[in-house]
């Protein structure tokens, strides 16, 4: 199997500060973080923000089109599409951080096991993660799914598995590469420990390519949650998703065009803040790569 | 070269049993067991026995592996719960189908995305290469279901058309064929095309500023000849890696394209075999997806001798 290469190389992680004020003067960047953070706000004040409880049902406002009260219009129930989209957005969010969580911790793990010992620890640990990074994305998850039953949680841990090996070989090659850095060869000869360059002295010079891999594969989470809920096996009713409030628009589509269109239009909005933030931290965390 | 494909055949080896292992110990996940899923509320002691010894779900989970294993690999992949039907040539029929929207998927994506990806890094942060990297940023970021819901709505409401809902094959009516199949494939494509888009550009810059590049030049060759037989053939390399690459994603892109189109191709099928809990359909496709797609990675790492005649395999 080809081995994906960690796409930057690496470099600490600059001061929280001075990152985010190099993000904000790229013009990619700063999009990126405006679009970004608008989807986290929504997430965050979806109790504020929404006009209207998700689940409310009303029969007099069926497929009511854009209006002052329902701004997004309302769908097959008479539920409003505008509250259901701000709380669509805590799901996905909830469920893209949760699973790359899942991802990033365990392929952190994995990673800097193998890239630190090699050996025959690194052969066992890179044949497992070839054989998960064998199986399509998607067709994996829902494999998972399907059997485990359909439910957040479930979909959650799904996302996670699939997404493991691109961490732990983003972290494996970084930390091969910082091991043979003098600075490491003089911490081993000062006699510390193995966990404490590992963890004070490695984990702090992988963070760059790691934090890239996570806000992409973020993008790359929600992506798959909706996709799941597109084809039902997700994000389960009465909770809203944007794939499934997709997937049901489809039925109604040319009577009602507003529940298709708000629902993909948030989708695509989110997936482009992600992959342009992504595209814009690694320009920033390593310069050399941008061309 | 021939010792390098055989080193490679018997390197597949452990892969696939890991896979097939990988698909075995999920499908023991299963809450409940498989044969309450299928008899439901009408289980007996009886019917339950019966059902297990057909399926040999009485024997040890070493000899139910060896078992599976040893049919799958003489192309028994049992029979559909739900139908009676054997899997394997009901999978090897729908193949055809999503091989072939792949396949078209792949041309379109190429077409767009290779002479975009060179015209963007030859005019480089000109009014051309910004519209290109913004197209393929949005090629990567629209989700296909999302786009083919949109295209859907656009042609409906804008052309009043409608995709043909009943499938016809290819050799049946060409015509009617490639009605059902191009706007299909086009939006699989799309995703592909934006991330070949992006490869190509980044690959030929890099490229382009190498001194042989600059040689070339200054030898007075024609720029056709510079472009396309000096950068673009020394820029295809990690292109290619990214398209064998690509080649998953496409598969599990049909699973979502299939179900939208009503194409009853492989992804439709696992689809249906997912949402019915016809385990062995599940099972199979997801095993021969797989398979398909280390053998396709295989064959792109080969590919590259006869692109790049530097890479030798010792």
């Amino acid at each position: 199997m080809k081995k994906k290469n960690a796409p930057v190389r690496n470099r600490a992680l600059p001061g929280n500060e001075s990152l985010l004020r190099q993000l904000w003067s790229d013009p990619m960047g700063r999009a990126g973080m405006i679009g970004v953070g608008m989807i986290i706000l929504l997430a965050v004040f979806a109790p504020w923000i929404a006009r209207f409880d998700v689940g409310k049902m009303n029969s007099k406002a069926r497929f009511a089109a854009p209006n002052a009260t329902y701004w997004f219009g309302t769908d097959n129930f008479g539920r409003d599409i505008f509250s259901r989209i701000v709380y669509g957005a805590r799901v996905s969010i909830v469920v893209g951080v949760v699973a790359v969580s899942i991802a990033a911790g365990f392929g952190y793990l994995f990673g800097l096991i193998a890239g630190f010992f090699e050996g025959k620890v690194e052969s066992v640990i890179m044949m497992v993660m070839d054989i998960i990074f064998a199986f399509p994305h998607i067709l994996l998850a829902l494999f998972i799914v399907a059997v485990l039953g359909k439910s957040i949680v479930n979909t959650m841990i799904a996302i996670g598995i699939v997404n493991i090996p691109v961490f732990t070989r983003t972290v494996r090659a970084s930390v091969k590469t910082v091991k043979s850095t003098d600075y490491i060869a003089n911490a081993r000869s000062i006699g510390l420990n193995r966990m404490n360059i590992l963890f004070k002295h490695v984990t702090p010079n992988i963070l760059a390519p790691f934090t890239v891999q996570a806000t992409l594969a973020l993008s790359g989470a929600i992506l798959t949650e909706a996709s799941m809920s597109f084809l039902g096996l997700g994000i389960q009713p009465p909770d809203p998703s944007w794939g499934s409030m997709l997937s049901d628009a489809r039925k109604f589509m040319e009577q009602a065009p507003w529940m298709a269109i708000f629902p993909a239009v948030f989708i695509i909005i989110t997936i482009l803040s992600f992959n342009i933030l992504g595209d814009a931290l690694r320009d920033v965390l390593d310069p050399k790569l941008k061309l | 070269m021939r010792d390098y494909i055989i080193r490679r055949l018997l390197g597949l080896i452990p892969i696939l049993i890991g896979i097939s292992l990988a698909i075995f110990i999920i499908m023991q996940l299963i809450p409940g067991d498989v044969v309450s899923g299928i008899l439901g509320i009408e289980q007996t002691p009886e019917l339950r026995a019966m059902w297990e010894k057909k399926l040999g779900l009485d024997k040890p989970l070493v000899e139910q592996y060896l078992s599976w294993i040893g049919k799958a690999v003489t192309g028994d992949f049992g029979e559909s719960f739900r139908t009676g039907a054997p899997v394997f040539p009901e999978i090897m029929s729908r193949f055809k189908i999503s091989a072939e929207l792949a396949i078209m998927g792949c041309i379109f994506a190429w077409i767009i995305a290779l002479p975009l990806g060179i015209i963007s890094a030859l005019k480089r942060n000109s009014v051309v290469d910004r519209i290109v990297r913004v197209v393929a940023l949005m090629g990567v970021s629209i989700p296909n279901f999302a786009s083919a819901t949109l295209v859907i709505l656009f042609l409906a409401k804008g052309f009043n058309y409608h995709t043909p809902v009943k499938y016809v094959g290819l050799f049946e009516n060409i015509g009617t064929n490639m009605e059902i199949m191009v706007i299909p494939a086009f939006i699989l494509g799309s995703v592909m095309a934006g991330s070949v888009m992006r490869m190509t550009r980044s690959s030929m810059l890099e490229v382009l500023r190498q001194d042989y590049i600059k040689a070339v030049r200054a030898k007075g060759a024609p720029e056709r000849v510079t472009i396309f037989r000096h950068a673009f053939r020394n820029s295809s390399i990690p292109i290619i890696t990214l398209i064998g690459m690509q080649i998953g994603s496409l598969m599990g892109g049909t699973v979502v394209i299939e179900q939208i189109f009503s194409i009853p191709g492989l992804g439709q099928y696992t689809l249906t075999g997912i949402n019915q809990r016809d385990y062995p359909v599940v099972q199979g496709c997801v095993l021969f997806i797989a398979v398909l797609y280390v053998v396709v990675n295989l064959l792109v790492d080969i590919l590259y001798t006869y692109i790049d005649p530097r890479i030798t395999y010792n």
